[in-house]
C-alpha cells in the first residue's frame, strides 16, 4: 500500500518561475534598494548578492480581518499568579492584551516590519546595470574581423587524411566498384553461357578453337573484375573546413590614473571604484576582459593593479604621455581588428600648460579611430581646467564614443557611471 | 512475545530500512484501525522541500508572484538559521503524498512515517471535514488543470491581466467557500470537458440576469421595502437580489459579476475550489496536528516495546517529541499562540487516559466515554469533530489545569483588562467555552456576505458585515474593496451590522466628497 520515491534527481527550482514574478512585480522597489547598496557599499563587494528589504506594507496581500477594538475574550496558557476577577493594566503595546491566541497579532502590527529577502549575485547584477548598454557594441561585431574560426562547409575531394569522411568515401567506392564491374561481369556471363553450350554438344561436334578462345577469355575477364581495386584514390571524400570571419568577443581595458602629487588617496579610491564598476560591467558583456594599468604623472608607465592603486608618487602631470603608451601598447599587443578596446581615465584635472593641446591632436589623428569608447572622470570639486576644455572639443567631435563627467565625491560615481552607459533610444 | 532485534540503529538510512520501518508501522497501525489512502513517500532535498513550502502545499501550483515571496522569505529565514525546515509536508491526496527529508536522521524518518503517513492520512481520510470537503483523488489532477488553465490565459491575454485578477481573488479566498451547502466533488477531467460548455452557458445566463427583470422574488417583509411615498408605482418592489445573503463571495462574483469575461470567470472558479480544499484543514488544525502527534508517540512507543528500535533512537525521539509538543506560556518571549501540537496531543491522550483509567471527575464530567473502549472513543472523536467542536466536547479539567489556561477579556471600553475565568472548579466551563470559540473560523474571520446587487439601479454591491462584540474591520479591508470593485466592476458598499444597527459604512470608490463613514 506503500512506496517511497527518490525525488532527489528531479529538477531544483520548481519555484523558479514565481521568484521571478515577484522581482518583476516589484522591481521599483528593488532597484531603489539595489542602488542605495550600490552607493553605500564597497565597490569590491560587487561580488556578491544583496539583501533586500521591501516594507511589508507595500506587499502584504489584504483579506478582511478583524481590527483592533470591541470585546475579546483571549484564552492563553501558562497562568501563574492570576485569579478570577483580577484587574490588569492595559500593556501600552495597544490593545493586545496578555498575547493574542491567535495568529492574527502579527498581520495587525505597525505596518513597520521588513519584508527581507537576498538577491543572487546575478539578480543583483542585473539590477545594477539594468538600463545600461555598451556604447557601440554592435559595430564592433558587425565589422570583418581578422580572427576566424574554421566552420564545417560540406565536402570536397581533396583534403588531408585527417579530415577524411569515411562513410562518403566507402559510398563513393562502392558505386564505383558496381559502376565499373557491371560491363566485365555481364561479358563474363555471356562468355560462361557460351562455354557451356559449347561443352554440352557431342564430343564430336566441338569445336576446340573457340573452347580455348572463350576459356582465355573468361580468365581475361576474371582478372579484370579482380583488379577493380576496393578503394580507389578518386573515391576519397573530405569534410571541408572554411574559415569563417568572427566578431570578437574580447575587449582590453585601459585605465589611465593620473597618479601626481594633486591625486590624494582619496582620489584614487574614487577611480578605483569607477575601473571597478566599468570592469564588472565589462566582464557581463565580453567573454574575456583583459585590464591593463597605465599610471602616469610626467611620465606614464603600465604597472600591476596593486602598484597602480596604491603606490605613491609625485610630481607634475602630463597627460599625453599616458595617450601615448596606451597608443603604443595598442600597437604593440591589441590590434583592433581584434580586440574591442576601452579606455578609462580619471584624472583630478591638472595637467601641464602646452600638453592638453597635445592630448587634443593625439587623440584626434591616431586613438579614437582605434577605441570602442572611451571615458574620462574628473574628480575635482573644482573648476575645469585646460584639459576638461580640450576633452569637450574631442567629445563634439565623436560624440557617440567619448564621454566626460565630473565626480565630487564617492556617492556620484554609480549616477554618473549611468549616466556614461545610459542606454541610448536609438545609436 | 519476545523481544525483536532492532531493524537498524544509529542516523544513517537507507530505503532497504526505511521500507522495513514503514512495514513494522502499517502493521502496527492495522492493529490500531488506522484507516489511510495508500503512501506515496517522495524523499527530497532542502531545497525541493523549500519549494514545496513555497507552494502552500500544493504538489503543482499555478504561477503568481506570492508564491515567490513565499518561497524567498523561507529561502531568507532558512539561510539564516532563524528557522528549520518542516521535518515533513503532508498532501491530502489520495494516494497520500508525504515528502520525507534526505538530511532527516533515520528517527526522524521513522518518525515522520508514523506521523504523516498513517497519522495526518487517517486523519484525511476519516474527518468528516475533509470526507465532505475534499476529494482527494481528484485534487492532483485539478492542480494540474488549474496550472494549465491559468498558463493559457497567460499567453492569451497577459500575464498582468492573469496577476491582477488572481490578486483580486487570493484577497477574497477566505469567502470562496459554501459553508453549509456540501460542494460537488471536483474532477480535473470533467472539468476541462465542462470548461468551454459552461463559460457559454454562464455568459448566457450573466446575460439573462443583466438584460431582463427578473422574476418577481418573494415579496419582502414591509419594512424592509422603501416606502409607497418614496416608490408610488412599487418599482422597487421586486424583492432585492440576491433574495438570501450569500456567503459564499467567490461564488457570486462567478455567477453575477457583469462585466467578467468567460476566462476570468473560470479563474475565479479555481481559485474558489482551491479555497475550498484547503477549508478543512484551517478548522482542523489542533485536531489534525493533535491527533498526528498522538499516534506518532504511541507508535514509536510500540516500535521501541517490540524490540525494533533501540535505546539511542527513542532518547532522540523522545528529545524531538518534548520540543514538538512544548508549550510556552503566555509571557515567556518564545510565545507565540497556543502551540496546536500540544494542544491537540494533550487532548487525545487525555482522552485515552478518560477512557482507561477514569477519576471521579471524568466521570462526572464525560459520563459516557469514561471508562469506555478508547480506540473506539478515539476513533469517534477523530471521524465526527472539527477543533471548535471538539474543544467544546472533550476539553477535559485535566488538560486545562495541566496547561494552566486562563482567560482574559479585552474591552476597549474598559481601561483594563479582565482576567475571566482560571483553572479552577468557576472557570472550566467558560474557558473550554472561549478557546472553542477561539478555534471557531465564523469568529476568527469577520462574518461578511452579500446583501444586495442593485441590479435595476447603480448596479452596485452591498456588502453586510455583521459585527460581533462590536469589533471592527481592520484597515486592510480598503484594499480588499478596491479587489472586489475590480471583479464587480461597479461601486461596492459594505455596511457593518450590529444588533440590527448599521454602524459603519464603507464604499469603493470612495465617494469625491471625501470618506463616508457613519
Amino acid at each position: 500500500m506503500s512506496y517511497f520515491i527518490d525525488r532527489r534527481p528531479n529538477a531544483r527550482n520548481k519555484s523558479a518561475v514565481n521568484r521571478q514574478r515577484f522581482l518583476k512585480r516589484y522591481r521599483a522597489h528593488i532597484k531603489r534598494a539595489v542602488e542605495e547598496s550600490v552607493n553605500r557599499r564597497s565597490i569590491t563587494d560587487m561580488e556578491r548578492g544583496e539583501k533586500v528589504s521591501i516594507p511589508s506594507r507595500d506587499i502584504s496581500e489584504p483579506s478582511f480581518q478583524h481590527g483592533p477594538g470591541g470585546r475579546r475574550t483571549i484564552v492563553s496558557p501558562g497562568n501563574k499568579q492570576f485569579a478570577e476577577g483580577d484587574r490588569l493594566r492595559r500593556p501600552s503595546g495597544g490593545a493586545g492584551g496578555g498575547g493574542s491566541g491567535e495568529g492574527q497579532a502579527s498581520n495587525q502590527g505597525e505596518g513597520v516590519d521588513e519584508f527581507v529577502f537576498t538577491l543572487s549575485r546575478e539578480e543583483f547584477l542585473d539590477f545594477v546595470f539594468d538600463g545600461l548598454a555598451l556604447p557601440h557594441l554592435e559595430r564592433k561585431q558587425l565589422r570583418v574581423l581578422e580572427e576566424t574560426r574554421p566552420v564545417r562547409a560540406g565536402i570536397s575531394k581533396e583534403g588531408v587524411p585527417a579530415r577524411i569522411n569515411i562513410v562518403r568515401s566507402m559510398r563513393e567506392a562502392q558505386a564505383r566498384r558496381i559502376g565499373m564491374r557491371a560491363p566485365l561481369k555481364r561479358a563474363l556471363r555471356e562468355a560462361q553461357e557460351a562455354l557451356a553450350a559449347e561443352e554440352r554438344q557431342d564430343p564430336v561436334l566441338r569445336n576446340p578453337a573457340r573452347i580455348d578462345e572463350l576459356k582465355s577469355e573468361i580468365e581475361r575477364l576474371e582478372k579484370r573484375i579482380a583488379a577493380i581495386p576496393f578503394l580507389d584514390t578518386y573515391d576519397l571524400r573530405y569534410n571541408h573546413l572554411t574559415h569563417q570571419p568572427m566578431p570578437s568577443n574580447q575587449a582590453v581595458m585601459f585605465c589611465v590614473m593620473d597618479v601626481s602629487g594633486s591625486m590624494t588617496q582619496a582620489h584614487k579610491d574614487i577611480g578605483k571604484r569607477f575601473f571597478l564598476l566599468l570592469y564588472l560591467f565589462l566582464e557581463r558583456n565580453y567573454e574575456k576582459v583583459e585590464l591593463v594599468f597605465v599610471r602616469h604623472h610626467t611620465v606614464a608607465k603600465e604597472v600591476d593593479e596593486e602598484e597602480f592603486f596604491y603606490s605613491r608618487e609625485t610630481g607634475g602631470t602630463i597627460v599625453s604621455s599616458a595617450l601615448t603608451l596606451v597608443d603604443r601598447i595598442i600597437e604593440a599587443r591589441y590590434s583592433p581588428e581584434q580586440w574591442n578596446l576601452y579606455v578609462a581615465q580619471a584624472s583630478d584635472g591638472d595637467n601641464w600648460d602646452d600638453d592638453s593641446a597635445t592630448c587634443l591632436k593625439l587623440l584626434d589623428e591616431s586613438l579614437m579611430a582605434k577605441l570602442q569608447y572611451f571615458t574620462y572622470v574628473e574628480i575635482t570639486p573644482h573648476a575645469h581646467q585646460a584639459l576638461w576644455d580640450a576633452y569637450a572639443t574631442i567629445k563634439t567631435a565623436y560624440p557617440e564614443r567619448f564621454a566626460m563627467e565630473q565626480i565630487v565625491q564617492a556617492e556620484d560615481i554609480y549616477p554618473v557611471f549611468r549616466e556614461l552607459f545610459r542606454q541610448r533610444a536609438e545609436s | 512475545m519476545t523481544p525483536r532485534k532492532p531493524i537498524a540503529t544509529g542516523s544513517d538510512w537507507n530505503f532497504e530500512t526505511l521500507e522495513r520501518y514503514e512495514q513494522a508501522i502499517a502493521e502496527l497501525a492495522r492493529e490500531y484501525r488506522l484507516d489511510t489512502y495508500p503512501n506515496q513517500i517522495e524523499i527530497i532535498t532542502s531545497e525541493q522541500m523549500m519549494d514545496a513550502y513555497a507552494s502552500v502545499g500544493m504538489p503543482v501550483g499555478y504561477h503568481h508572484w506570492s508564491f515567490g515571496k513565499q518561497f524567498l522569505s523561507v529561502e531568507q529565514a532558512y539561510r539564516r538559521g532563524q528557522m528549520g525546515l518542516a521535518y515533513e509536508l503532508v498532501i491530502n491526496s489520495d494516494p497520500c503524498i508525504a515528502y520525507l527529508m534526505e538530511e532527516n536522521s533515520l528517527m526522524m524518518q521513522v518518525l515522520v512515517i508514523a506521523h504523516a503517513c498513517y497519522g495526518h492520512n487517517s486523519f484525511f481520510k476519516g474527518n468528516y471535514l475533509f470526507q465532505t470537503w475534499t476529494d482527494a483523488s481528484a485534487i492532483v489532477d485539478y492542480l494540474v488543470f488549474a496550472r494549465k488553465y491559468v498558463a493559457q490565459c497567460e499567453e492569451r491575454h497577459g500575464v498582468e491581466a492573469v496577476e491582477q485578477l488572481l490578486d483580486a481573488c487570493h484577497a477574497l479566498q477566505n469567502y470562496g467557500v459554501d459553508r453549509y451547502k456540501r460542494p460537488s466533488p471536483i474532477s480535473a477531467e470533467a472539468e476541462a470537458r465542462r470548461q468551454e460548455e459552461r463559460e457559454a452557458y454562464l455568459q448566457t445566463q450573466v446575460n439573462t440576469l443583466w438584460s431582463t427583470i427578473p422574476e418577481r422574488a418573494a415579496p419582502l417583509a414591509d419594512h424592509l421595502l422603501p416606502d409607497s411615498e418614496n416608490d408610488p408605482l412599487g418599482l422597487h418592489r421586486h424583492g432585492r437580489y440576491p433574495s438570501e445573503p450569500q456567503e459564499n463571495l467567490l461564488y457570486f462574483l462567478e455567477k453575477n459579476a457583469p462585466l467578467l469575461e468567460p476566462w476570468q470567470r473560470e479563474i475565479v472558479r479555481i481559485v474558489r475550489k482551491l479555497a475550498q480544499y484547503f477549508y478543512p484543514q484551517r478548522q482542523t488544525q489542533v485536531m489534525n496536528e493533535g491527533w498526528a502527534t498522538f499516534w506518532h508517540y504511541t507508535l514509536m512507543n510500540r516500535l521501541y516495546d517490540d524490540g525494533l528500535i533501540d535505546e539511542g533512537i527513542m532518547l532522540e525521539f523522545l528529545q524531538s517529541h518534548t520540543s514538538v509538543v512544548s508549550q510556552p506560556d503566555y509571557d515567556s518571549p518564545y510565545f507565540g499562540g497556543i502551540n496546536p501540537y500540544a494542544l491537540g496531543f494533550a487532548m487525545f491522550s487525555d482522552i485515552q487516559r478518560i477512557c482507561q483509567a477514569p477519576t471521579d471527575e471524568d466521570r462526572e464530567w464525560f459520563p459516557e466515554i469514561a471508562g469506555s473502549d478508547w480506540l473506539d472513543t478515539l476513533h469517534f472523536a477523530m471521524h465526527n469533530f472539527k477543533d471548535e467542536s471538539f474543544i467544546q466536547q472533550f476539553l477535559s479539567p485535566k488538560v486545562i489545569r495541566d496547561l494552566k489556561l486562563f482567560s482574559l477579556v479585552d474591552d476597549d471600553r474598559d481601561d483594563s483588562l479582565q482576567i475571566e475565568a482560571i483553572h479552577d472548579d468557576r472557570g472550566y466551563r467558560r474557558i473550554r467555552e472561549a478557546l472553542s470559540v477561539q478555534y471557531a473560523l465564523s469568529a476568527r474571520e469577520p462574518n461578511i456576505q452579500v446583501w444586495e446587487a442593485d441590479i435595476r439601479g447603480d448596479r452596485s454591491l452591498t456588502l453586510r458585515h455583521v459585527q460581533d462584540r462590536r469589533r471592527p474591520l481592520g484597515q486592510s479591508l480598503f484594499p480588499v474593496l478596491r479587489h472586489l470593485h475590480q471583479l464587480w466592476g461597479f461601486p461596492v458598499k459594505l455596511e457593518s451590522i450590529e444588533n440590527g444597527d448599521t454602524v459603519r459604512r464603507y464604499q469603493w470608490p470612495i465617494p469625491e466628497t471625501g470618506r463616508e463613514s457613519a
